[in-house]
């Protein structure tokens, strides 16, 4: 059953036409990637979808119910999170500051309860609870970015370039923990620049150049298919 | 004992400029603007406490308690009225109509009450503290607004630190967008900043028209002004920076005025601010985070 369906969409900077028509759809329990170049339109497609952009045109339905023009502060109770490009943690805040931003649209009671599952998720961050947020790694600040969107327990969770400038041996970390919250029945919708390794986890995977979607399949089909190793795995 | 006395004025009189920049400072924090028209909601408010007590007969707390009512709702009309709208805006389009809200205001009081000064009795009535066989005095003006300081930093302190609306603010004021991600209403939360910041504002206008009675339409406009430099003295954005800097400026300004010139004295507080910019561009307690990649 399709948890998301975007369809037709078209999304404007001033004149400048980003997204051109883009249809596609996640169903429940799956990884979705979609891959691309920079400036193919991905980050505009996850921010438009997260209501943080009104789309000129096309459907985006959550549950069979329109979302477009629900602003983004009220997403996060309709059950959808996003993981935005950059990380973009408060890092001026602690750690489990930080944690409790993530479940600010949830009652107090319930918050302490998942800041605990965030911590058995990533134990790094138990230790730094108290830290600054902006004296943690690159690596810690991811987690902390992912912790913080689980905080909201989100049916969807989007994620914008979470391997964004980390060296290969947390890309592959933050990969398998994707991977566990697919397995403990988060849907995922992720975007990545790093295609190898997102194919090598979805399920299903689109591929966007310039606004528009030029390819889409299954994941592994995908890995092998010839087009896309010259474009975006490099052989 | 006058330095001592003089040392007392100006903690004094910089707890006001650093009440009104608690204001300054909270509304760049949080919506990145300057509220040049915040000088003229203290004005706003003397009056209104001025109005109460003269016209009403009602007592000094009522009058401060309507003072901050009036203001509190002025601040949130101002916001939704003028800033709103602009919230896309180029920064140099806001900065204008704040300026353009600061004239509003003051003609708006000058249509109402006329371009007389009016002789503001102190909301405070209590005897001064007499030091060292009656050589060194406090007056109840200067006691009250100090510990009214005090109380609104902690009070602040606590509201940013623990309750979530104050938790809202600081996330605002870090990325409005990632914010909105987490769940937060940020034009609730603009408004509810711009709430505090006129309620404050009332509070400092009464205390600043307590201990200096003169009040008419501009009275709000020179202390804003100063406030504003205060709070850009201690690093614009900061809540402890707004306190230090106020409290700095004022010691500055009565010393200044007592010691070098009573002409001069706004111009050595100016002419400080610029030094201190020079070298160090945010201020004294404001700070450059650096992003890790």
């Amino acid at each position: 059953m399709s948890l998301l369906k975007v369809e037709q969409l078209h999304v404007y900077y001033g004149s400048i036409h980003a997204i051109k028509g883009v249809s596609f759809e996640v169903n429940e329990g799956e990884i979705v990637t979609l891959i691309g170049a920079n400036g193919a339109g991905k980050s505009t497609t996850l921010n438009t979808v997260a209501g943080l952009l009104k789309p000129r045109s096309g459907s985006i339905m959550l549950h069979d119910k329109s979302i477009v023009g629900v602003p983004a502060d009220k997403m996060v109770s309709r059950g959808m999170a996003l993981c935005p490009e950059g990380r973009r943690i408060f890092l001026q805040m602690t750690v489990r500051e930080n944690l409790e931003m993530g479940g600010y649209s949830r009652p107090l009671n319930e918050i302490a309860e998942s800041i605990e599952h965030v911590y058995q998720r990533f134990p790094r961050l138990k230790e730094r609870y108290k830290q600054i947020a902006g004296t943690l790694s690159g690596g810690e600040q991811q987690m902390l970015a992912m912790g913080r969107a689980l905080m909201s327990k989100p049916k969807l969770m989007m994620m914008d370039e979470p391997s964004m400038g980390l060296a290969p041996i947390l890309v592959e970390q933050i990969f398998d923990i994707i991977k566990e919250l697919k397995n403990a029945g988060t849907t995922i919708l992720l975007v990545e620049q790093n295609a190898q390794m997102a194919l090598s986890i979805a399920d299903r995977a689109y591929v966007l150049e310039t606004g528009h979607i030029v390819n889409e399949g299954s994941a592994s089909e995908l890995l092998h298919d010839d087009s896309v190793r010259a474009a975006y795995l490099g052989n | 004992m006058s330095f001592l006395s003089n040392l007392i004025n100006g903690i004094s009189l910089g707890s006001v400029y650093a009440i009104i920049a608690l204001g300054y400072t909270m509304v760049y924090g949080i919506a990145k603007m300057l509220n040049f028209a915040h000088g003229d909601v203290i004005m706003i408010g003397a009056y209104i406490s001025f109005c109460v007590t003269q016209y009403m007969g009602l007592p000094a707390w009522v009058s401060v308690l309507a003072a901050m009512l009036v203001c509190t709702l002025l601040g949130i009309t101002i916001e939704s009225l003028a800033y709103k709208p602009l919230r896309n805006a180029p920064s140099l389009a806001v900065l204008i109509t704040a300026i353009g809200m600061s004239y509003f205001l003051q003609n708006v009081a000058l249509l109402i009450w006329g371009s007389n000064p009016k002789s503001f009795t102190s909301v405070i009535d209590a005897d001064p503290i007499r030091l060292f066989d009656g050589q060194l005095i406090i007056s109840d003006v200067a006691l009250v607004t100090v510990a009214a300081c005090i109380l609104i930093m902690i009070g602040l302190t606590w509201f940013t630190g623990k309750t979530k609306m104050g938790r809202a603010m600081r996330a605002v004021s870090e990325d409005k967008g990632a914010a909105q991600l987490m769940g937060v209403n940020v034009n609730l939360t603009i408004s509810v900043t711009f709430a505090i910041g006129s309620a404050l504002a009332a509070i400092a206008g009464v205390l600043l028209c307590s201990a200096y009675p003169t009040l008419m339409p501009t009275t709000g406009s020179m202390p804003g002004i100063k406030a504003f430099t205060a709070a850009v003295f201690g690093g614009i954005g900061s809540i402890p920076g707004a306190l230090l800097g106020g409290i700095l400026l004022g010691i500055i300004e009565i010393f200044g005025k007592t010691y070098i010139s009573t002409e001069l004295g706004d111009a050595i507080v100016f002419a400080i601010l610029i030094l201190l910019l020079l070298v160090k561009p945010t201020g004294l307690l404001g700070k450059k985070v650096r992003e890790k990649v």
